[in-house]
């Protein structure tokens, strides 16, 4: 197909309205081409869609969290072939799985390692979004679907953490369903709701089967095609952080961009390759990373009657945990802690109107942003480690005082993105060839 | 009416309020489409009918002994409480955020002093009012593994929140609220149905 037929004029074709007009050109590719707009796509969103030729290597997670969408959705399927979705025998089809069908340790566990994989790469696409000012103005909706990603990625995570039924999955889904009846007036309602049920049961967790195999990850599919669109409608930003589209050549094609393919597939197939060679290793040689992927306390059917001494959740969640824990009940209700976690998220909705800088890249931003910066990244990790920790009073402590610097870099930003020294801003992008 | 007429003499407010009221009824009906849905989330009639009140026959507990059985998915608590035990709930009011318990959750005829109706006897669901973690029971004064002032009582190892005798909660731990306690009624002597309450309950 790269040799496409529909081009007559000489070659490099220039993109335009006009080529879609073509005669859809012959074969079978012309009369698949007459009824559907699989070349025109193709041309739009792969081989036509110019991409600045500045990206560093923090522009390959995008395309590594769709990678592992894949490995989530194709090794989900298989899962559910063998699982049993009941209280009674969801523990019992999980050691099944590992132990009696053919490859299926190997199945499960890059389910569960991709699902740790997963949010390690979207932090880190998040990270560069907030490195490179990728969520400025005109790409504030672009940021706001790939928020709605994330909180539907936390979502799909924890209902498929309760499907085991270890003593982890029960007590963690306890904690969190927990949070919906801190809710006042409707709250216990709303959790017996949500549960289906006096307390988490098999009702509960046949509920969640339902909504982590189908509902989310429909969801969840959609909301990726809509954020890849709105991508390829408003452009990629870059590590300059300047807008491409602003000078372009005689054929309209911008002086900075290169086509996604052959240039950027290659270089996401190398960053593939890397990536692999990572997890493929966790998944072979540490699937449960320390207790970080998979925690010891889970390979204990779930018990409603006893609560494990300490309950911890995925690393993933650890630094929101922090900051529930933070929080001390007030006025007779712990709900302010469950405002102060969901805030935390709420808050990186609104970052395209907290920035009021007048450049977007870290590069030419000055040193307030910049020291800001670090101070965000030290208090994110920091939570997430005390997260993991017994909620001991210095540890409470350090956990409120994080929790309070997380929302210094957040709510201070009009202020001091403002009053920043900058340095000024490149005509074109900084790129040194190969 | 003519061709010409149509394009003409489009009366556009009357298109407005058309496509409001279509798009009003089309909303009801989805709302009402979507309670179904909604209610099925509720607990079914299986799940109503397990959730049925327990009988629970005390007879054979010893002074100064817990025993625990599943009402509802969650442990419920029966203690014995001892004359000693019952002294200590005096001694621990100064630790005690709501000792009245005018913020917690129990039916009007647990709220008193002891929160029990008979006084030897507590009944209370062994659910942390923090996130829902099931306490520990640590009835030995002093015990070095929660304080050394401890005077004996309910303790969380999720987050460190402490309970009395009474499950009254100490102030300065998560927790917000005294355990609660569960309706019930004491049908014989010895046995106790918890999860109903009726006349015999005041």
């Amino acid at each position: 197909m790269a040799s496409n037929p529909v081009t007559t004029s000489s070659a490099p074709a220039a993109p335009g309205i006009d080529d879609v007009r073509q005669e859809p050109g012959s074969g079978l590719w012309g009369w698949i081409n007459a009824r559907f707009p699989a070349a025109k796509m193709l041309k739009e969103h792969v081989t036509e869609y110019y991409a600045p030729k500045n990206f560093n290597n923090w522009y390959l997670f995008g395309s590594l969290a769709l990678f592992v969408l894949v490995i989530q959705i194709v090794t989900g399927i298989f899962l559910t072939m063998s699982y049993k979705p009941s209280a009674a025998e969801a523990f019992g089809s999980v050691e099944y799985i590992m132990r009696d069908v053919e490859w299926g340790w190997l199945i499960r566990y890059l389910h569960s390692t991709g699902a740790s994989a997963f949010f390690v790469v979207v932090y880190l696409h998040m990270f560069r979004a907030l490195l490179y000012g990728s969520y400025r103005a005109p790409r504030e909706l672009l940021w706001i679907l790939g928020m709605l990603i994330y909180l539907v990625l936390m979502a799909e995570a924890f209902m498929g953490y309760l499907l085991p039924w270890g003593q982890m999955s029960y007590w963690g889904a306890q904690v969190i369903v927990s949070l919906f009846g801190t809710i006042p007036v409707i709250g216990a309602d709303l959790q017996q709701w949500i549960k289906g049920d006096y307390y988490i049961s098999d009702i509960t967790l046949n509920r969640f089967f339902a909504l982590h195999v189908i509902a989310l990850p429909l969801v969840l599919v959609m909301l990726v095609a809509a954020h890849i669109l709105a991508l390829h409608e408003v452009g990629s930003n870059n590590p300059d952080g300047i807008e491409i589209k602003k000078k372009k050549d005689a054929r309209g094609i911008p002086l900075d961009g290169i086509p996604f393919h052959p240039y950027y597939t290659v270089k996401d197939i190398y960053g593939l390759g890397i990536f692999l060679t990572i997890f493929c290793a966790i998944v072979f040689f540490a699937p449960t990373f320390g207790g970080l992927f998979l925690e010891a306390p889970n390979f204990d059917p779930a018990n409603p009657m006893l609560t494990p001494a300490h309950i911890v959740p995925v690393w993933y969640f650890t630094p929101f945990y922090a900051m529930l824990r933070a929080v001390p009940s007030f006025a007779g209700t712990q709900v302010w802690g469950v405002i102060v976690m969901f805030a935390a998220i709420a808050v990186l909705f609104f970052l395209p109107w907290l920035d009021k800088s007048p450049v977007r890249s870290v590069r030419y931003r000055g040193p307030i942003y910049k020291g800001m910066l670090a101070m965000f990244v030290v208090s994110f990790v920091a939570l997430g480690y005390l997260g993991l920790q017994p909620a001991t009073p210095l540890f409470t402590l350090f956990s409120q005082l994080f929790t309070f610097l997380y929302f210094v870099f957040f709510l201070a930003m009009p202020w001091y993105s403002r009053i920043d020294k900058v340095k000024p801003v490149p005509e074109r992008v900084t790129y040194h060839a190969h | 009416m003519t061709e010409q007429a149509m394009t003409e003499q489009v009366d556009q407010g009357r298109r407005r309020l058309l496509v409001a009221a279509t798009a009003a009824t089309g909303a009801v009906g989805a709302a009402f489409a979507a309670a179904p849905f909604l209610a099925s989330w509720q607990p079914s009639a299986r799940a109503k009918a397990l959730g049925a009140p327990v009988e629970v026959d005390v007879g054979k507990l010893e002074p100064g002994a817990m025993l625990k059985v599943e009402w509802r998915g969650k442990p419920v608590w029966v203690v014995r409480r001892t004359p000693g035990m019952l002294a200590t709930l005096k001694a621990a009011e100064q630790f005690l955020l709501d000792p009245n318990s005018d913020g917690s959750d129990q039916p009007e005829y647990a709220k008193n002093e002891t929160r029990a109706v008979k006084p030897e006897y507590l009944v209370v669901l062994g659910v942390c009012t923090h996130l829902g973690c099931s306490p520990l029971a640590k009835f030995t004064p002093n015990d070095v593994t929660v304080s050394a002032d401890w005077p004996g009582g309910f303790f969380c190892p999720c987050h460190g929140s402490k309970f009395d005798l009474a499950g009254r909660v100490w102030s300065g731990v998560p927790a917000p609220s005294n355990l609660p306690v569960p309706p019930y009624q004491w049908v014989a002597d010895t046995r106790v149905l918890v999860g109903a309450e009726g006349a015999a309950a005041a």
